[in-house]
């Protein structure tokens, strides 16, 4: 059990234990009517579910701090559905599986390194760095003559994820991605280079 | 911290304030009333079941000026008004503020009738003087001030909008949450709404109303969903009042929250007062509608988290 909070205590960005699971408070209103008693109107998002519900507390009402750690972890590889770590410190490997790791599959490469979220000592999930760098694997050439600006075409990256790229770009391209919004950013080096 | 380009940014908000404050100053002054102001420090303020007066060597920050007005309206002072900041513990939001500003007025000899009037002609006065009459926009609602403005009961309202009466139910907890959640979000558009008679329970200082002794003589004030004033007739029986705050400290003190001693020199002053009404008008929510601000912290220069 985490530290005991009090109704006070409720803002957005919490994370408290709710029935034995992690929620997070993604938007927090204080209410308070008239000469009536404070209401304190959270929507929760379940951490390992993604679920969202609306709730609202009252002053007397007690919390469980949602208790979480952070650890650095570098991936290693993909076994079947299960998605290998190794703790950068002590070397410890662990496991996650695919649900678990959900959308950073797609900018997952040997060796890069993530926060891993653990609750009550079991990993939940995993929190990528903003950008990453991966390797077009597949990518038609660009129609010639069509210049104009904006236009993209697809392209498939060495994980298996399918963006959309600028016309000039080609096979063995390295990209810059944003992995907040899973999009192109720049191209950081060209084929053969 | 703050930075400088961010408090730049303010002016027009900042602008608009004073000239409200100036507009209600005007209104009042104008009107006959006595601009006074009463100590921020009491040893005893007001007790109230939900609102809680931060500490101060061992006396209390003001939570409202109520008591010491109504001492001043005992004695002889018919039409008094004040502005100024009060404070109340742990209150923090969007339309919250710790420290927050209060525009209170009160008038001897009158019912709560007589403060919706006053509220109606300071709205359109007010709109007048800042070029927002007949309508302007607030969060993508256009407000008007002309017109008549609705007034409806807390019974129509929670049987309208949360399918209750909760003047024959009683049930406080249910009372403030469908108050916010259903309630709330319908009242004041396009015109000012009153919210009227509360149920007894919710009476807080004011008189239980003669022809519905259910129902205590005190509205709320709503514009655009918010609530921006708290009106009643006084209750001037000592007795009562007395009773409502033994009452009150003693539910507060089997909640656990802090007791302040009892205002006697208040309930003996209620001896020599007939009848009055009297309101309390949350300024900065004000400003904040006037000027279409997202949040109360757009209309102070300094939230209240923020160090000078």
């Amino acid at each position: 059990m985490g530290a005991t909070l009090t109704a006070s205590d409720l803002r957005k960005g919490l994370k408290l234990e709710i029935d034995g699971e992690p929620y997070i408070i993604v938007d927090f209103e204080f209410s308070k009517p008239g000469k009536g008693q404070a209401l304190y109107r959270c929507r929760l998002k379940n951490m390992i579910t993604g679920v969202q519900f609306d709730r609202t507390y009252r002053s007397g009402d007690k919390f469980s701090a949602a208790d979480l750690e952070e650890q650095e972890m570098e991936y290693l590889y993909k076994d079947g559905t299960q998605y290998h770590f190794m703790n950068t410190s002590t070397y410890e490997q662990v496991e996650l599986s695919e649900e678990a790791v959900g959308d950073a599959k797609n900018f997952l490469t040997e060796n890069l390194t993530v926060d891993m979220l653990f609750f009550k000592g079991s990993p939940i999930g995993i929190s990528l760095p903003n950008f990453v760098e991966l390797k077009v694997t597949r990518s038609d050439p660009g129609v010639k003559g069509d210049t104009a600006s904006g236009a993209t075409k697809p392209a498939v990256l060495e994980t298996g994820y399918q963006i959309q790229v600028p016309l000039f770009i080609e096979e063995g391209d390295v990209l810059k991605l944003d992995t907040r919004t899973g999009t192109y950013v720049e191209r950081v080096k060209t084929a053969g280079s | 911290m703050m930075a400088p380009m961010e408090l730049a940014a303010k002016r027009p908000y900042l602008e608009m304030r004073s000239r409200i404050l100036h507009g209600l100053r005007l209104f009042f002054t104008s009107r006959g009333f006595l601009e006074v102001q009463t100590p921020v420090r009491t040893p005893a303020p007001a007790p109230e079941l939900h609102i809680d007066p931060l500490e101060s060597e061992g006396w209390y920050l003001n939570t409202s000026p109520e008591l010491y007005m109504k001492r001043l309206l005992a004695a002889g002072y018919e039409k008094i008004f004040q502005m100024g900041p009060v404070f109340r513990k742990g209150e923090r939001g969007s339309r919250h503020h710790p420290e927050f500003t209060l525009l209170e007025w009160y008038r001897a000899g009158a019912d709560y009738t007589a403060l919706k009037d006053d509220c109606r002609h300071l709205l359109r006065f007010l709109c007048r003087e800042l070029g927002l009459f007949p309508h302007f926009t607030f969060r993508g609602n256009r407000l008007r001030v002309d017109g008549p403005w609705q007034d409806v009961t807390v019974r129509q309202a929670f049987t309208r909008y949360a399918g209750w009466d909760p003047v024959e139910a009683d049930d406080p907890d249910r009372f403030d949450l469908d108050l916010v959640e259903q309630v709330e979000p319908h009242l004041g558009f396009p015109t000012p709404t009153f919210l009227s008679d509360y149920p007894r329970r919710e009476a807080a200082l004011a008189r239980i109303k003669a022809s519905d002794p259910s129902v205590a003589e005190r509205f709320e004030l709503y514009w655009a969903g918010i609530e921006l004033a708290n009106g009643f007739s006084e209750l001037t029986d000592r007795h009562e009042q007395k009773d409502r705050f033994l009452q009150t400290l003693h539910q507060r003190r089997k909640m656990g929250l802090a007791t302040p001693p009892l205002p006697r020199r208040f309930l003996e002053s209620l001896d020599h007062l007939d009848q009055a009404a009297g309101i309390a008008l949350g300024v900065d929510r004000l400003v904040m509608v006037l000027t279409d601000a997202p949040d109360l912290d757009h209309v102070v220069a300094f939230a209240p988290d923020h160090e000078p």
